[in-house]
């Protein structure tokens, strides 16, 4: 019985892995993505004309800039173990609203883009509520109560001007969206400042440590004395937030506000997560693997039409990369499995 | 007579755990045949073994006269074993019909589900068992007793030689224990041999032609029921005293057990509370300074009565105060607050985050030490942890090793680790050893002494009796949810516990009472 034991404690200390391998592990694991991308932009630099030309850069960057934004939210979204669908119409209302408030002559302009930025913001905040409590209250996943909301948030946008479409907006406002800073769009310096500053919350505050805790062990963070609804709840507001950001900085670059804008929005925004290697189950990823995420799909997007890929193919490319990313992540998932 | 089930020399093994250790059993054919051991006996174990949901790590079967070595249950039912098991495996969704032909559904042209014979066969199983109802109804709408009767029924939908029932009255009325009584002999009449797990000695008494004692994984002994008696068959359970390697504690106990309590008021005075199921009311005091166990079978309300207690479940009923205030826990933070904690049986569902570091898991109970407004101060926690892991001994490479890798040993001082870090004066323990080691046991019940010697309120639960005498200040036992004694340290004796803990199965006819509740 006694050597029996001994030999199972053996077994376990030789399976253990050293701190090296594991490091090493850990590297290839969050380095996984940033290699697919420096080999993408390689292979496109090498075979796609212009690709690396100033403006097709520019153009890039402006591209992913708005999945960016709301794949930031999304993060937050899925690490506590849930989804946000609703962020493409959810996108379409903010931007109806901020729209109406935009095109008030009364007051002047200045006053007039920061009250629409700002209901953009609280329209986004409020459908992101919703979600958050409907789901974590009723105990509903919130795979349904955003597919409900999808349609909510495209009603209300298509019903806010009766579905027409608002332009002639200030031209200090669609300025904005072709602004440049040192020669980057200014609109993708914001997204950037957002995946920072979600980085920075997710790793180095009380929140973001109890965002990650509760997407791994619900339970034992509630049974550890916290109130964990708060928590979930505030993360669709935060990807409610982000979409309302989202919005207005879409505007700006459109110049105008259409109730269909955003359609589809929501699968680039959950691509950009999961090929960041976010968990689906929660808990697992980071905002830097979203950052690489969003990048890989428009570095894809783009090079693929500079080297003569149809719309079509393109798709079918996309989507491709998409299932692989899950097939890496359940590895990762099995790996995991066996060291425990 | 040949024996139509023969067993030699089994064992089985878990990580750090021996279930069966060369375990002998044979049947002979025709005979009810009763399985019998305090929990964690393996008699659980032996039954998985014989139904391929588990295999044995060595030693021989024969059955029917040729080797018997099931893999999968699959292996087992074709051989001739129906097992019903304490937790049903069904389909709830699907009609009582389906359910009970499920793995040899009725077809026509290969692929069709013949509904006619399915309905016609599934009214005669459920004849069998005398259940009246109409097969094509969800198994949802059943209650739990018809459900077991369902399981039952199931069982003798093919031609077994061997069925084998695991507590199967548990949930039935006496009416029904009756009925399940008949449909058993009558199933051994038509040539069936039966093995029969129960706690309820009565009815093995009853029903059951010769009984096996199991112990601590080994098998004490195999007899006639006419020749032994329900005193005898709790001794055999029980075993010998329990030998004294640690005397240590029996000492530091002894001193500890006896001083004036630090504080007048106890640390919790539970007065006719009443957890979520229970009909009984139930009413304690819990001093500083002391372990108090609580002893009982698998299913006797323990667990519950924790959870109720610290507010992961509604309670129905009753008062609690803590030193000398009412205190009411609307849910485990608000039990956090008032330095309450409870660590579950469930170390790796329900106490860790299991894929995050140590560091993470010491400080999750109280982040504020950690942080300055929001910001969490990762070289304070660092320091905090490292503080924790080594004042528990929690052997691990680093705190920013994940939980995840530490033994279950370590992991299980790890999560009072994190208690200690809130500071929490009133401990609660479900299981505290389950899964453990023998080695890592006996330090986890220095832990504890440790934790009573400084302060600390504990209450413990504990399957394992011997346990609860060894770290124990004094022991409660609770049988089918009612609080039946109270057993103090210098009075200790297993057999006097686990006959309290078995008090409300002997007694005539309990389920009656519960029910009219």
């Amino acid at each position: 019985m006694d050597e029996n034991r001994g030999i199972s404690d053996q077994a376990k200390l030789g399976g253990s892995k050293t701190p090296a391998k594991a490091v090493l592990q850990r590297v290839l694991r969050e380095a996984g993505i940033g290699i697919a991308l420096v080999v993408l932009i390689a292979v496109f630099s090498a075979f796609a004309p212009h690709f690396m030309d100033e403006s097709n850069v520019t153009n890039i960057l402006t591209q992913i800039t708005i999945n960016l934004i709301m794949a930031t939210g999304m993060t937050f979204v899925i690490l506590i173990g849930g989804i946000d669908l609703s962020v493409g119409s959810v996108m379409a209302l903010c931007a109806m609203v901020a729209g109406l408030v935009l095109k008030s002559e009364s007051v002047p302009v200045p006053v007039a883009i920061a009250a629409a930025g700002l209901a953009s913001v609280i329209v986004g905040m409020i459908c992101g509520f919703m979600n958050g409590f409907v789901s974590s209250f009723w105990n509903v996943p919130s795979f349904i109560v955003t597919l409900g909301m999808l349609n909510i948030a495209r009603g209300g946008a298509l019903e806010v001007t009766d579905a027409r479409t608002l332009f002639e907006f200030p031209n200090m406002f669609n300025n904005f969206g072709t602004a440049t800073l040192f020669g980057v769009p200014a609109i993708f310096l914001v997204a950037l400042s957002l995946v920072l500053l979600g980085w920075f919350v997710l790793t180095r505050t009380v929140f973001g440590r109890l965002i990650y805790s509760i997407g791994n062990n619900e339970e034992a963070v509630r049974l550890s004395g916290h109130n964990t609804f708060t928590f979930k709840v505030a993360a669709f507001v935060i990807s409610g937030l982000t979409v309302g950001i989202g919005a207005i900085i879409y505007m700006a670059r459109l110049t105008i506000a259409s109730p269909i804008l955003g359609t589809g929005f929501e699968l680039n925004a959950i691509a950009a997560v999961i090929i960041g290697g976010t968990s689906l189950n929660g808990g697992r990823g980071s905002l830097i693997g979203t950052f690489l995420g969003a990048c890989l799909i428009g570095v894809l997007a783009d090079g693929l039409i500079l080297i003569g890929v149809g719309d079509f193919v393109r798709q079918m490319i996309t989507g491709g990369v998409i299932i692989l990313a899950v097939i890496l992540d359940s590895y990762r998932a099995r790996i995991a499995d066996r060291a425990q | 007579m040949e024996p139509i089930l023969e067993l030699h020399g089994i064992f089985k093994y878990f990580p750090g755990v021996t279930a069966l250790e060369s375990v002998d059993f044979a049947l002979t054919p025709g005979e009810i045949h009763a399985l019998v051991g305090q929990n964690g006996a393996g008699k659980s174990a032996l039954i998985k073994i014989l139904s391929g949901a588990y295999t044995a790590d060595a030693g021989e079967m024969r059955f029917l006269g040729a080797p018997y070595r099931p893999r999968t249950p699959l292996d087992a039912l074709e051989a001739g074993v129906r097992v019903v098991y304490q937790e049903f495996n069904q389909l709830p969704y699907l009609s009582v019909a389906e359910n009970l032909l499920f793995e040899r559904l009725p077809r026509r042209f290969g692929v069709m589900l013949d509904r006619a014979t399915l309905r016609r066969r599934a009214i005669d199983l459920l004849k069998r068992v005398g259940l009246e109802l109409d097969p094509a109804i969800r198994l949802e709408h059943l209650g739990i007793a018809q459900r077991q009767l369902v399981e039952i029924a199931k069982a003798l939908s093919s031609t077994g030689r061997l069925l084998v029932l695991d507590e199967p009255t548990a949930t039935l009325t006496p009416r029904e224990v009756t009925r399940l009584f008949e449909i058993i002999r009558s199933v051994r009449a038509s040539g069936v041999t039966v093995i029969y797990v129960s706690h309820h000695l009565q009815e093995i008494f009853e029903l059951c032609d010769r009984v096996t004692v199991l112990r601590n994984g080994r098998r004490i002994e195999s007899f006639a029921l006419s020749e032994t008696s329900a005193p005898e068959l709790v001794r055999l359970m029980v075993g010998r005293p329990l030998e004294a390697a640690t005397h240590a504690i029996e000492a530091d106990a002894a001193e500890t057990a006896s001083p004036a309590p630090t504080k007048r008021e106890p640390a919790l005075r539970l007065d006719g509370l009443r957890a979520r199921g229970s009909s009984y009311p139930v009413s304690f005091e819990l001093n500083y300074g002391e372990i108090l166990g609580l002893a009982g079978l698998v299913g006797s309300g323990r667990t519950e009565l924790l959870r109720a207690i610290f507010g992961a479940d509604r309670r129905h009923g009753g008062e609690m105060y803590q030193d000398g205030q009412r205190v009411a826990f609307a849910d485990p933070l608000d039990a956090v607050r008032h330095r309450v904690c409870l660590l579950t049986e469930n170390r790796k569902e329900e106490g860790l985050v299991l894929a995050m570091p140590l560091r993470v898991n010491v400080t999750l109970t109280d982040l504020a030490q950690v942080s300055r407004a929001g910001l969490l101060r990762v070289q304070t926690e660092r320091a905090t942890a490292r503080h924790w892991v080594r004042e528990l001994d929690v052997r691990s490479r680093s705190v920013e090793q994940t939980a995840r890798e530490l033994s279950g040993g370590n992991q299980q001082k790890l999560i009072i680790a994190k208690w200690l870090f809130r500071d929490a004066l009133i401990i609660m323990l479900d299981e505290p050893t389950r899964g453990i080691d023998v080695g890592a046991k006996a330090e986890i019940y220095t832990l504890l002494r440790r934790l009573a010697k400084v302060g600390k309120a504990l209450l413990v639960v504990s399957s394992e009796l011997p346990e609860l005498m060894v770290i124990c200040d004094r022991i409660l036992v609770l049988s089918r949810g009612r609080l039946v004694g109270e057993v103090h340290r210098n009075e200790f004796d297993e057999e006097r516990i686990l006959s309290l803990a078995y008090s409300e199965y002997l007694a005539a006819k309990p389920q009656a009472e519960d029910r009219s509740s």
